[in-house]
């Protein structure tokens, strides 16, 4: 193999301004897929546990859909097929006249599955607080609500901590999948460096070591609130 | 084991059997079914506590005690019979569930305290969102509270670094805490220590004294020989004998409740 080695292509113009053009839509994607996925997914995830069956049914409804359809796919759906099956007006909308419609279909469309995935980890951290703190809140006379504000979640989210650090290492990974909706992300402008320059190898290493690095970043802050969450008087799980 | 209360009038003494009055019981229960598909659990249970009235409920594992309270404050559902608490009834979907919850006080085995909040935040939990009183007022009461059970020190503690026996009585004084007219206990000693178990009876001794209803499921014969006024014995998910308590320890009826009685007596 006679590759024709060249680092110097990173920090040379226009290069290292795409690197960093799509490290900044990265970020978006992935950081906006993420509050998607920590609201829906949170209010999923307690309507799973809720005395209602009806509100069981249809945070089940929610999970079964999302988690069992390929992101990869999800994210077509949302893009191609979706704007045709809405009204005319809305479909044309989507397709005219939203602001960067391929990065708010990725964001949104990861941030969906994702909360599919974040719902089952919150129902699992409800459930683990256990039957006995629920009974001890509604015996002392709060009501359910009251007893999920007080007792129930502030416990469950210390419970989820340690897999949703995982989910939001998942989203970082997966934001990656918007380049095939034309988001031009970490991944996407790292293969236009190498359509343009056939330095393939500094390109992809490049977006390697970002990307290890971003979800190291993630790891240390979901750590640094571990800590500052522990409760006294419990061994700490990490 | 240091005791709660060094200057207990009731230190060693047996409690008057003649404190309750019977003629408006604090908890009603009459005809009490209760089934999880088709293992009845509860039969036509039939029973009631006056006010300042002690009632020890005993009997093997799996009898029914336990639910049998839980489904005075509602925390478990029944089919058929009734139970009425202060005249309102449990089992009445018209009734606030949550209101009448708040007039009993539950104290459970396992505790059950908020492992993230501090024994003060415990404490002042429900009275602050439930009774709406201000911080201040709850955080006092706690303190005062605290102080009664003999942990006025552990208020700036969690859950986690107090001992099974010292968790139990913060359990206590959060029960208090919401002034109720009557108190269940499920088994409040059955998950402590032996060294333990005496420093939480102490605090129920206390209780009694001073005039509270209650309702205790335990397995301390002392305890129920000294304080109760009476005692249910259930086995099968039905009350099989319901007596005064020198009766019942005396001279129990059923051949159940003696041979009971034999095997938990020898140790």
């Amino acid at each position: 193999m006679t590759y024709r080695w060249n680092w110097s292509v990173l920090v040379t113009e226009p290069y290292l301004g795409w690197l960093l053009s799509g490290l900044t839509w990265t970020l978006l994607v992935a950081g906006t897929a993420w509050i998607v996925a920590l609201l829906i997914g949170t209010g999923v995830g307690i309507l799973r546990t809720l005395p209602s069956r009806t509100a069981r049914a249809l945070g089940t409804v929610y999970v079964e859909i999302f988690r069992n359809i390929p992101l990869l796919l999800q994210l077509f759906l949302w893009y191609f097929v979706i704007p045709e099956l809405l009204p005319a007006e809305i479909g044309r909308w989507i397709k005219r006249d939203l602001p960067m419609p391929e990065f708010w279909t990725a964001a949104l469309g990861l941030g969906l599955f994702t909360a599919a995935r974040i719902a089952e980890q919150v129902r699992a951290g409800i459930e683990a607080v256990g039957r006995g703190q629920a009974m001890a809140a509604a015996a002392s006379g709060l009501s359910t609500a009251q007893a999920y504000r007080h007792v129930l979640l502030p416990i469950a989210a210390r419970n989820v901590l340690p897999p949703l650090t995982s989910e939001f290492l998942n989203i970082v990974k997966n934001s990656s999948l918007a380049l095939t909706i034309g988001v031009l992300e970490l991944t996407g402008q790292s293969r236009q460096i190498e359509s343009n320059t056939f330095q393939g190898i500094e390109a992809f290493t490049a977006a390697t070591l970002i990307y290890v690095l971003l979800t190291m970043l993630v790891i240390a802050a979901m750590r640094t609130v571990e800590r500052a969450t522990a409760i006294p008087g419990i061994l700490a799980r990490a | 084991m240091t005791a709660p209360f060094p200057q207990s009038r009731l230190k060693g003494t047996a409690m008057p059997r003649t404190g309750p009055e019977t003629a408006s019981p604090i908890i009603a229960i009459d005809d009490l079914s209760k089934a999880y598909g088709s293992l009845q659990v509860l039969k036509n249970c039939t029973t009631s506590v006056a006010r300042g009235e002690v009632v020890v409920v005993c009997g093997p594992s799996g009898s029914g005690k336990s639910t049998l309270i839980k489904c005075v404050n509602g925390l478990e559902p029944f089919q058929s019979g009734s139970i009425s608490v202060e005249g309102l009834s449990v089992g009445d979907r018209k009734t606030d569930l949550t209101r009448l919850r708040s007039r009993i006080g539950m104290v459970f085995q396992h505790f059950e305290l908020y492992p993230h909040l501090t024994v003060r935040d415990n404490i002042t939990l429900a009275p602050r969102h439930v009774l709406r009183r201000s911080r201040d007022e709850a955080i006092d009461k706690a303190e005062a509270l605290l102080a009664r059970v003999g942990l006025a020190d552990k208020a700036d503690r969690f859950p986690g670094q107090l001992s099974g026996g010292q968790q139990q009585r913060v359990a206590i004084a959060r029960a208090l805490a919401m002034d109720p007219v009557a108190m269940l206990f499920d088994e409040p000693t059955s998950a402590l220590d032996p060294e333990m178990i005496n420093e939480v009876l102490d605090v129920m001794t206390e209780l009694a004294a001073d005039g509270m209803t209650m309702m205790v499921v335990t397995h301390e014969m002392g305890f129920a020989r000294r304080v109760a006024h009476r005692v249910l014995f259930m086995d099968g998910g039905q009350i099989l004998e319901e007596a005064p308590t020198a009766a019942f320890f005396e001279a129990p009826r059923t051949d159940r409740a003696r041979s009971f009685l034999s095997k938990i007596l020898q140790h």
